[in-house]
């Protein structure tokens, strides 16, 4: 059990008045959910690492609400996070995750031959595809509370597991504290490398700490698989390529991700995961899946459309700029993705972004002809 | 974030080497001070109100070095701080005050009658004079780690203490969170508000926390003394004026301070003092005196000299651009201070600056006329 946490001992001598935090201004779902009462009930807990519910909720303390996207503003330091403070916790995952209960079960499937289809989206339109996920090492804390050793520790096992692999996943680590210039350079070019975060989002959960040390990035000689290690999650995993074959991706990210876990968990580090939350990651936007699967298309006729934004929403896709989270799009050419990560598996979320796109691509190219797509809009998934 | 201990506990199962942060690229006194075993004898520490030593130096390690000025790397997280981690804060304080001894006593003198002249420098080319410092409110843990709690408690303190003050002090505070868009532009424009830091020197060390919760700006009706709460120390305070009447500067600023200081006494929080360090503040760098008076003087032909350097390293000040530290000079404005903190007495500091920048101006009038002011080079002081 834990040793007394002296800091958050000490606040206890100042009232829940005092300590409770000004969130009149704020439009998080930590906001919406946190009362005063909550707050005073759940103030004295600590998980066995010490993460603290200030720890938790100090993200969107600071950050009180972003113009376009309802941020989560809390996270967690550690797998015991999500249990310790579930009270707070549990209503912020139902508020974000559409509903989902505390009794829910959440599905993991990351068999590729499960997905139908998803090898012919038209590449005229569908410039390219991408499948991304976290995953955290059992055994650590996250990446808001980790400690240089614990840090250093997830690379060392990463860098191990990675350069291991083989076949079309053989690779080279690239740590960010001892990249030449030229490394630098191309890595950015390939559009691989990830930078110091600089969203307050990130800064003030305490993520950015000691950088650059333990952190880097992983990619295979081919540039269609990546892993960056110790960014906002232990490891983020990427599969990516030119067009419009989905299907081809899913099956390098499923198999690859399936190697990696093998040899963690070889190493008694396996992933977090459990049956209700699925994979357990840093942010609760990513919980369950934590996948985001989505392709560059060019919609121009369909995104000017006044009924653009409910098809996505019954399509239960989300559309972002090409630079990715909170940029505009750029060209009429958008990234669209699955909205949903926990409460749906792996092969059900690709799959709603396959025939979601193979169908707004057929949208498209009837607006094109000056023809209705009345007649086309689809029923809520 | 590391401000848990349980954290800390946590850490000790890492090696020392494991733990111990990558300076090798670093330079700042905290890269130059700590090493390897020093970092594991004083890892295990922590202060009463559970400040570690990674919390002491996490801004050092965050900011490796600046490129104009040595920063300093670290900071209190409470007054115990330089105690519980003198094995590495006195080398610290050595290396930046000049070769302060551990075994030194400083001396306060705060008794304006004890400055000699300060009253007569030429206004044509000292636009206006300045003195800030800091205070610390015993009692409380500094801004680096202070809870909302204890931050809101020493800004009602303060809102009292200000709030009895009468005459040439009569004034109005007023609090970040709930200023109208009129007082936002007043201060704006009499130069007054300070905004949420962006320095990465001092967001890496926690001071950003819940902003804007418990800051504010107090200053007085004819707005020539000026007092901010919570921002980098708990108070800072300013006394400044147009023109180059110092001694009146100097004189507002001890009467001010005097005064708050026995308010604060009256209600059992004294300032933070001791007899070797003075007044101690969050960042080494203000230890002492935290002191800094200085002018906005125009040098146009003498800040081109060869000399120029030499001459304010013999009269121990140092030059600033008129935006205050890191900016550059405009219009051969430069803002001219003192360098000294600690080891020297307010009253002794002041006088360096009314002497020096009287000789700068004598300078700079020989070198209008095309004299050489060889004859008059000082020495070191």
């Amino acid at each position: 059990m834990p040793f007394g946490n002296t800091h958050n001992n000490f606040k206890l001598n100042y009232k829940v008045e005092d300590e409770f935090p000004d969130l009149s201004k704020h439009n998080n779902h930590m906001a919406k959910v946190l009362t005063k009462e909550l707050y005073g009930k759940i103030r004295d807990r600590q998980t066995p690492s010490g993460y603290t519910l200030d720890d938790v909720i100090q993200t969107g303390v600071d950050n009180p609400g972003h113009p376009f996207i309802m941020t989560v503003g809390c996270v967690a330091g550690d797998e015991e996070s999500y249990e310790v403070f579930k009270e707070l916790l549990d209503p912020v995952i139902s508020d974000r995750h559409g509903g989902y209960k505390p009794t829910d079960k959440h599905k993991t499937d990351m068999n590729f031959e499960n997905l139908k289809g998803g090898d012919d989206l038209d590449p005229n339109y569908v410039l390219s595809s991408r499948v991304r996920t976290g995953r955290s090492i059992k055994g650590f804390t996250l990446p808001p509370h980790n400690s240089r050793g614990e840090r250093r520790a997830i690379e060392k096992l990463s860098v191990e597991a990675l350069t291991s692999l083989d076949g079309e996943f053989k690779g080279k680590y690239y740590p960010l504290k001892s990249m030449t210039d030229a490394e630098q350079e191309q890595l950015i070019n390939d559009h691989f490398l990830f930078d110091k975060p600089v969203s307050p989002l990130l800064t003030c959960a305490g993520m950015a700490r000691d950088w650059p040390d333990g952190r880097g990035i992983m990619h295979n000689d081919n540039k269609t698989f990546l892993v960056w290690v110790n960014e906002e999650d232990h490891l983020r995993v990427i599969s990516m390529q030119k067009g419009g074959n989905m299907r081809e991706v899913f099956k390098r990210f499923c198999v690859g991700l399936q190697k990696i876990e093998e040899i963690f968990k070889k190493h008694n580090h396996g992933f977090m995961w459990n049956e209700h939350l699925g994979y357990i990651l840093t942010c609760p936007s990513n919980l369950g899946t934590g996948l985001r699967g989505g392709v560059h298309v060019k919609l121009p006729k369909l995104s000017t459309h006044p009924k653009f934004d409910e098809i996505l929403t019954r399509l239960r896709l989300q559309k972002r700029g090409t630079g990715g989270v909170d940029t505009a799009s750029v060209g009429g050419v958008f990234d669209i993705s699955n909205a949903d990560r926990l409460g749906s598996s792996e092969v059900e979320q690709v799959q709603l972004v396959v025939d979601g796109v193979k169908l707004m691509v057929e949208l498209e190219k009837k607006l094109e002809k000056g023809e209705a797509i009345d007649s086309l809009i689809p029923a809520q998934k | 974030m590391p401000f848990g201990n349980t954290h800390n506990q946590l850490k000790l199962k890492y090696s020392s080497e494991q733990e111990y942060p990558d300076l090798s690229k670093h330079n700042n006194h905290m890269a130059k001070i700590l090493t390897p075993a020093m970092y594991e004898r004083l890892r295990t520490k922590e202060t009463p109100s559970g400040f570690t030593l990674d919390d002491v130096i996490q801004t050092g390690i965050d900011n490796p070095g600046h490129p104009f000025i040595m920063t300093v790397g670290c900071v209190a997280g409470d007054e115990e701080t330089y105690e519980v981690f003198k094995e590495l804060l006195d080398p610290v304080i050595e290396d930046r005050h000049g070769g302060y001894k551990p075994s030194d006593k400083h001396k306060t003198d705060l008794n304006p009658s004890n400055l000699k002249g300060g009253d007569d420098l030429d206004s044509n080319y000292v636009l206006s004079s300045r003195v800030r410092t800091g205070r610390s409110v015993r009692g409380f843990c500094l801004p680096p780690h202070c809870s909302r709690g204890e931050r809101r408690a020493v800004e009602k303190l303060s809102i009292e203490a200000l709030a009895s003050l009468s005459g040439d002090l009569n004034g109005k505070y007023y609090a970040l969170k709930n200023m109208t868009d009129a007082e936002q532009q007043q201060l704006i424009d009499d130069h007054f508000l300070f905004d949420k830091p962006v320095s990465p020197l001092l967001l890496a060390s926690g001071m950003g926390r819940d902003w804007p919760d418990a800051r504010g700006i107090w200053h007085n009706d004819s707005k020539t003394f000026l007092v901010w709460v919570n921002e980098e120390d708990h108070l800072r305070v300013i006394s400044m004026q147009k023109g180059g009447n110092m001694k009146e500067v100097f004189n507002r600023f001890c009467t001010g301070l005097t005064k708050i200081e026995t308010l604060f006494k009256e209600r059992n929080h004294a300032f933070m003092w001791n007899e070797h360090l003075g007044y101690v503040l969050t960042c080494p760098s203000n230890l002492g005196t935290g002191l800094r008076a200085g002018v906005h003087v125009k040098l146009p032909n003498m800040s081109k000299n060869a000399k120029f350097e030499d001459v304010l390293k013999k009269l121990r000040l140092q030059k600033r651009g008129t935006g205050g530290v890191d900016t550059a000079a405009v219009g051969g404005v430069f803002d001219i201070s003192n360098a000294d903190r600690l080891g020297f007495s307010e009253v002794e500091l002041v006088q360096m600056v009314v002497d020096g920048v009287k000789l700068l101006v004598e300078m700079e009038k020989k070198l209008e006329k095309g004299q050489s002011i060889d004859d008059i080079m000082p020495a070191q002081k």
